[in-house]
């Protein structure tokens, strides 16, 4: 606008005045336009021409301008070079420290050039504030032009001075440092060593505040060498836990959190520490507010992680009455995982006080608290009961209906127990206005309606509104008056009627449709069945619902004090770009004479108790994923999965698959086959024999010259299991042997994402056999982008056994950092084969005779170039053991057996005509069932 | 690290605006103002997540101090970095307000440029930093060489808090040991909590580079001088006095290893004030007010209310600046008060009967009775009886801590520890203090 206009012409005469006062005042007017986001950039030439001055607070003013507009002129800005250059050589230090830090703030390409000669002399200067200032720069540097520094050398001149002699030049290097190993996540930037620790303790205890914490945050990335070492920069960091400013004794936690997990749990100093964590901690609630909850979002993680710290600090957690209310939600949060059988009074009194606060969020929260409290200490279920009780009758909207909600959970907990209170409840019906409540009401109902007499008059009276209802009503109402039908069939048909046909006639949801189809079809089906689904006994829920994943919770004990911490989630969940995709673990205790190799692994037989709690609850995620999606049919979700099956055959067939064959067998008792020969098992498994039975045997007899491959069981090439595509980057090849008598799965893991890999597990679906890895998945992380490792996972057949289709699949879901993934392959039978197969002649003899023909099978072998004896060696590597040979008519004739991990007995009569390429086989078994397995396994 | 800092006033125009990191733009500002200077509803965390951008504030009066980030930042160093910030701009002009931030924009872009640097907090000592930035623009350029380098070393050095060549003609020192005393107790007279959180608040007026020693009746300080066989006599003299401190934190002029592995509070104390300790009791806290309350519901429309207070220290002490504050239900109509001291009155706008006494003697009691009128209310929600908040002043410690020595050694220049005045006061006041009823 023309005002607008005047003023910038105004400004630009006065710029230029003689007078350097009025040139003075005409800057700061162009610095404060600039600060209530007026565009003066206009100016830029004009306030350049000022820049020459020995008036410090003038420079300082011009330097401000020009922080702000460079950027959009960078020709312009190239201008005030010059000034530059000359000031880094002014003899006084902080002139010199000033030009650099300006400079280093100008983000223009064409600057930076010229900023590297200063910048190197800056970083070797005589005074320290000049040098701390340098340090710094080379982190803006880096964040302009990266390959600039490097090729500059800048990096080396920055680990020089982590050896300064000044403290403060020492902090802001190893700031500076660290930030830069954060974009470069394998530079082994920091290079930490003993020898860098030490130098890095002793700075501690010189530099400032702040200083502290840059180096703290740096040492918790150190993994110690062993707990000797732990021990000892524990000791020395624990005095910063008496320091005034809490970010130091923040992070002064963090690096004794991570530490303190390699120590041996039964050293005296391992309880010291513990107990010298809980008064700072406590310390924290008395600063300010704001930092209060940093430190109760801190302490959330830290009682999850070790709940000993603080147990007996319940108190100094209740809520003060003029608190803010975002620290009142977080002391509450934290007295429900301190609550225990030892102060459950107290916690309760506290809770019922805070069910009258006004804050309607925290009130709520107080009365869902209060249930928590009933569910975690069973001694005060009934005291909390009656204090929800007493709540109800306040009255109060909005605390009825959180009542409610809880009461639900609390009768999922306590099944039959607290019954009676139904009918104080009932009487809340009407008050009821909020879906959550309305649906914890309806199921009550449901679940009870035995109890309840008149339990039909209240379902219909919210079927009046069916289509008003949110999701979450509709859902819980059909469920609740099925429930209901089945337990008083006669009296309401037509209300099951109703609902039915509200949900699948007029209703457009998928979900409600399907469930009311479903229903429906069950009760009109079979309805004992119906019974048997829908009035399944639930499990009953669990104690702590709201605990953070171990894996998640490990890492963000790792980021104790910063923004990940207060947010409970990992920095990649809102960091943008390369930074905080690193995700940072807690070393694991290994013991001193042990060599860093095996720290690297992550994993030395020795592990300590916690890293090994922590995967496989993680793998129990995946296996309830994975059951979610297969469980059998026969069974609904609401419904609890049968118990697992036992390992061996034995217990297959009479377990899960006697349905199928018609009734089991003990071993080594042939069974006849149904039908005619594979008739029926045929119609079960893949009916295309030949394929697999050339594959199979082309594998294990792919002698070709037979040199080069060792004697031992047959080892198939490695295929492709995950591809990078579906496994976010991850690719899998893999493969199975048999080793030493330890069924292996060997895979070559390949990195093709742009971001490191961590924290890796594995689980497998229950298959036919009860594979089951034998221990954690042990991969060397991170695994870097394009780097690639083989590892072996040992499995032992102790998992649960469920037949798959075909036998041999394998579901697997490989965990990392990134997501979880899942594939499925399939295993060689001949992995299966034991060693001790072999059987004696005579039982071979008439096990033999003992099976009917029609348990025989028998096909051919072509294209083998191998006289019997080879043959018979290269089996027996496979534990495919040759009873018997003989020589009828040219043909040698091979007898043999082999036994199946589960105790299946498999014989074989291989024929091999002298001279031709073709085997035929004859296959009997033990059980008829199992005639796949030679056959895939190429006997 | 802290990609930039914003200061606003309370209708969320932009006082000071500097970004230190390229990732934080222009409309960052804007987006701190709209979802939480303007927001609707009450703020609920101090720390809120904007488009991948993360706000910290801390308010001062009216005005609102915001540090931006796109980074996972150190929070606990943030907040205490804003805390920094207006201890240094109160340092340097008072009080913070939208007149004085905007009389002194120069200086404190002069300040920011310094205490933050690509967002890393460097020295925010206002003591160093005085030494070359003033509001009569830059000292520094009139500065000899020696000076220049001794103001670098300064901010940069061991003891960046202290500058050398300080000079007293008196030399003289004042602590004072500043508690708060903290009490829930519930309406049958039973202690829900107690803790005292303490201060010791020094000023020090000391030439040179002086070395002090700090001793007080820490319990495991005295413990341990016992065990060096001192007569089970004196311990069980000293031991009632000792007192057990749950923890303690220390001005980062103290050295905290020594603490640490001797116990020893040794330290080269900042010039002027500071605070040199803040501590925490939760045993044996000498409660100087006992509260209790009766109130009686007479029908819908009448409550009565009866409160009495006991002092509970020696009867020489005299207490001061008593106010108790007995809530009142927000339906209330009309008031009558007795009482047989100090004065008391209705204040309906605070929905509260304030009973102030000017002055009050260890071992006394006083009663206040009044009856409330009410309005008859169709609300169905029961009035929540807040507790009874009492405050106070008193001279002594509520937590039993004494001050036994503090030492002052300045080995280069010629005084001693026996030239130095020391002054010390007690005062303990009331920090949350409340009685439900």
């Amino acid at each position: 606008s023309v005002n607008t206009q005047y003023f910038i012409f105004e400004l630009k005469a006065e710029l230029n005045s003689d007078k350097k006062e009025k040139k003075k005042e005409a800057v700061k007017k162009v610095i404060a336009s600039m600060t209530v986001g007026k565009d003066v950039s206009a100016l830029f030439p004009d306030v350049v021409n000022c820049m020459q001055t020995d008036n410090l607070e003038l420079k300082k003013l011009v330097y401000l301008y020009l922080m702000n507009y460079a950027k959009s002129q960078p020709d312009m800005a190239i201008m005030a070079v010059n000034t530059f250059v000359k000031d880094c050589e002014d003899p006084n230090p902080l002139i010199r420290a000033l030009a650099v830090r300006t400079m280093g703030c100008i983000r223009v390409d064409k600057i930076t050039e010229y900023l590297c000669e200063p910048l190197r002399k800056c970083l070797k200067d005589e005074d320290p504030y000049v040098r701390k200032t340098a340090a710094v720069c080379v982190a803006k540097l880096h964040d302009i032009n990266a390959q600039l520094v490097e090729d500059q050398g800048f990096l080396d001149t920055l680990k020089d001075l982590i050896s300064d002699s000044n403290p403060m030049v020492v902090a802001n290097a190893v700031a500076a440092l660290s930030e830069i190993a954060e974009s470069h996540p394998n530079s082994n930037l920091l290079d930490l060593n003993p020898q860098s620790i030490n130098k890095l303790l002793t700075a501690l205890n010189e530099c400032t505040e702040w200083g502290q914490i840059f180096i703290l945050d740096c040492l918790a990335n150190y993994t110690p060498r062993d707990d000797r070492e732990s021990q000892s920069i524990c000791e020395r960091v624990t005095p910063r836990l008496s320091h005034a400013n809490s970010a130091v004794v923040l992070s002064a936690v963090k690096v004794l959190m991570k530490f303190m997990e390699m120590l041996p749990k039964d050293l005296d100093y391992y309880g010291t520490l513990l107990k010298k964590l809980a008064p700072p901690l406590v310390t924290l609630l008395s600063a300010e507010p704001e930092l209060q909850y940093v430190a109760l979002r801190n302490i959330n993680l830290i009682v999850q992680k070790r709940p000993e710290i603080l147990k007996h600090e319940m108190k100094v957690f209740f809520v003060k009455y003029n608190d803010p209310i975002y620290v009142k939600l977080e002391k509450l949060d934290i007295m429900i995982r301190l609550a225990s059988q030892a102060n459950i009074a107290q916690v309760l009194a506290e809770l019922k006080e805070y069910a009258t606060e006004v804050d309607v969020d925290f009130v709520r929260k107080a009365v869902r608290a209060i249930g928590r409290c009933a569910i975690k200490v069973e001694q005060s279920a009934e005291r909390c009961v009656s204090t929800l009780l007493d709540l109800i009758q306040t009255k109060v909207n909005y605390v009825v209906q959180e009542a409610i909600v809880v009461i639900k959970d609390i009768f999922r907990k306590y099944p039959n127990k607290y019954e009676s209170v139904i009918a104080t409840l009932c009487e809340n019906l009407d008050s009821l206005d909020e879906p959550e409540a309305r649906a914890a009401m309806i199921w009550i109902v449901g679940e009870y309606a035995e109890r309840i007499d008149n339990a039909d008059e209240l379902l219909e009276s919210f079927l009046e509104g069916f289509h008003d209802e949110s999701t979450q009503v509709q859902l819980q109402l059909l469920t609740a008056i099925v429930k209901l039908f089945l337990k008083k069939p006669t009296e309401t048909q037509e209300l099951v009627q109703q609902v039915l046909s509200l949900a699948t006639q007029d209703s457009d949801n998928p979900d409600l449709r399907d469930r009311g189809y479903i229903y429906w079809r069950l009760l009109s089906t079979d309805p004992v069945a119906a019974k048997e689904v829908v009035l399944a006994e639930k499990p009953l829920i669990s104690e702590e619902t709201d605990l953070i994943e171990p894996t998640l919770l490990e890492e963000l004990i790792c980021h104790i004090g910063t923004l990940a911490s207060v947010y409970h989630k990992p920095p990649s969940a809102f960091v943008e770009g390369s930074r905080g995709v690193q995700h940072k673990r807690i070393p694991i205790r290994s013991g001193s004479g042990e060599s860093s190799e095996s720290q690297d692994t992550g994993g030395a037989p020795g592990a300590t108790e916690a890293p090994a709690a922590v995967i496989p609850s993680q793998g129990d995620l995946l296996g309830d994923l994975l059951n979610l999606d297969l469980t059998p049919p026969t069974s609904t979700a609401g419904a609890p999965p049968g118990p697992p099956m036992p390992m061996g055959g034995m217990d297959l067939l009479g377990g899960g698959l006697d349905s199928l064959v018609g009734g089991g067998g003990s071993l080594l008792t042939p069974l006849s086959l149904m039908g005619s020969g594979f008739g029926a098992p045929a119609a079960v498994m893949p009916s295309s024999l030949n394929a697999p039975v050339g594959g199979g045997l082309g594998d294990l007899f792919d002698l070709g010259g037979g040199v080069g491959m060792p004697m031992g069981t047959f080892v198939p090439p490695k295929t492709l299991w995950l591809p990078a595509m579906k496994g976010k980057g991850l690719e899998i090849m893999g493969t199975f042997a048999r080793r030493a008598g330890v069924i292996q799965m060997e895979m070559t893991l390949t990195n093709k994402a742009m971001s490191v890999m961590t924290d890796f597990a594995i689980q497998f679906n229950r298959n036919s056999f009860g594979l089951a890895p034998a221990g954690p998945l042990q991969v060397p992380t991170p695994l870097s982008p394009n780097q690639t490792i083989d590892v072996s996972l040992p499995l032992n057949n102790g998992g649960p056994v469920m037949k798959m289709e075909p036998l041999n699949n394998l579901q697997v879901a490989v965990k990392n950092n990134i997501d979880v993934f899942y594939f499925s392959c399939q295993y060689p039978i001949s992995m299966l084969f034991v060693e001790d197969g072999k059987m004696d002649r005579q039982v071979f003899l008439a096990t033999w005779k003992d099976i009917p023909n029609e348990n025989e099978a028998q096909f051919q072998i072509n294209d083998c170039h191998l006289n019997s004896d080879a043959a018979s060696n290269k089996l027996q590597g496979s534990n495919v053991f040759t009873i018997a040979k003989r020589t009828v008519e040219g043909q040698d004739m091979l007898y043999q057996s082999m036994k199946l991990t589960n105790g299946i007995c498999v014989l074989t009569e291989l024929r091999v005509q002298t001279g031709s390429p073709t085997y035929t086989v004859s296959d009997r078994h033990t059980h008829a069932l199992w005639v796949m397995i030679p056959a895939r396994a190429g006997v | 690290m802290i990609g930039g800092l914003f200061i606003y006033n309370h209708k969320g125009e932009v006082l000071i605006s500097r970004v230190y990191r390229d990732d934080i733009g222009r409309n960052a500002v804007d987006a701190f103002r709209v979802n939480v200077i303007h927001a609707r509803q009450q703020v609920r965390s101090p720390v809120t997540n904007i488009a991948r951008t993360s706000f910290f504030h801390v308010k001062r009066s009216n005005i609102w101090l915001a540090a931006v980030t796109k980074q996972n930042v150190n929070a606990a160093m943030v907040f205490e970095f804003l805390y920094k910030m207006c201890d240094v701009m109160t340092a340097y002009f008072s009080k913070i307000s939208e007149e004085n931030i905007k009389n002194n924009f120069v200086l404190i872009y002069e300040l920011l440029d310094e205490i933050l640097d690509f967002g890393y907090p460097q020295n925010s000592e206002s003591g160093a930093l005085k030494t070359f930035i003033t509001q009569q623009g830059i000292k520094s350029q009139h500065h000899s060489k020696d000076e220049q380098s001794q103001i670098t070393s300064q901010v940069t050095g061991q003891i960046g808090w202290r500058r050398e060549g300080i000079k007293y003609r008196r030399n003289e020192l004042f602590l004072d040991v500043l508690e708060s005393v903290n009490l829930l107790m519930s309406p049958q007279g039973q202690v829900l909590s107690a803790h005292v959180s303490g201060r010791v608040v020094m000023k020090s007026y000391l030439s040179g580079m002086p070395e002090c020693k700090f001793g007080m009746n820490d319990k495991i300080v005295i413990d341990k001088q016992q065990g060096k066989g001192a007569t089970s006599d004196d311990s069980a003299k000293s031991g009632k006095q000792s007192i057990a401190i749950d923890d303690c934190t220390f001005h980062q002029c103290v050295r905290l290893s020594k603490f640490d592995s001797e116990r020893s509070i040794s330290f080269i104390p900042p010039d002027g004030d500071y605070e040199l300790m803040r501590y925490r009791t939760t045993k044996d806290i000498i409660l100087p007010f006992r509260v209790i309350p009766l109130v009686r519901e007479v029908g819908r429309t009448k409550l009565e209310v009866k409160v009495v207070i006991k002092s509970n220290f020696k009867a020489s002490l005299l207490a001061q600046k008593i106010e108790v504050r007995i809530p009142t239900p927000l339906n209330t109509s009309g008031v009558q008060v007795i009482c047989m001291k100090g004065k008391a009155k209705y204040k309906a706008s605070d929905n509260a009967i304030v009973w102030k006494i000017k002055r009050m003697a260890g071992m006394k009691e006083s009663q206040i009775s009044a009856e409330i009128e009410l309005l008859p209310t169709n609300e169905k929600k029961k009035w929540t009886r807040p507790p009874i908040s009492m405050n106070f002043e008193v001279p002594f410690a509520p937590s039993g801590l004494k001050v036994r020595y503090l030492k002052v050694f300045e080995s280069k220049l010629n005084y001693s520890d026996h030239d130095v005045i020391k002054w010390v006061r007690y005062i303990g006041r009331s920090g949350i203090y409340e009685t439900r009823c």
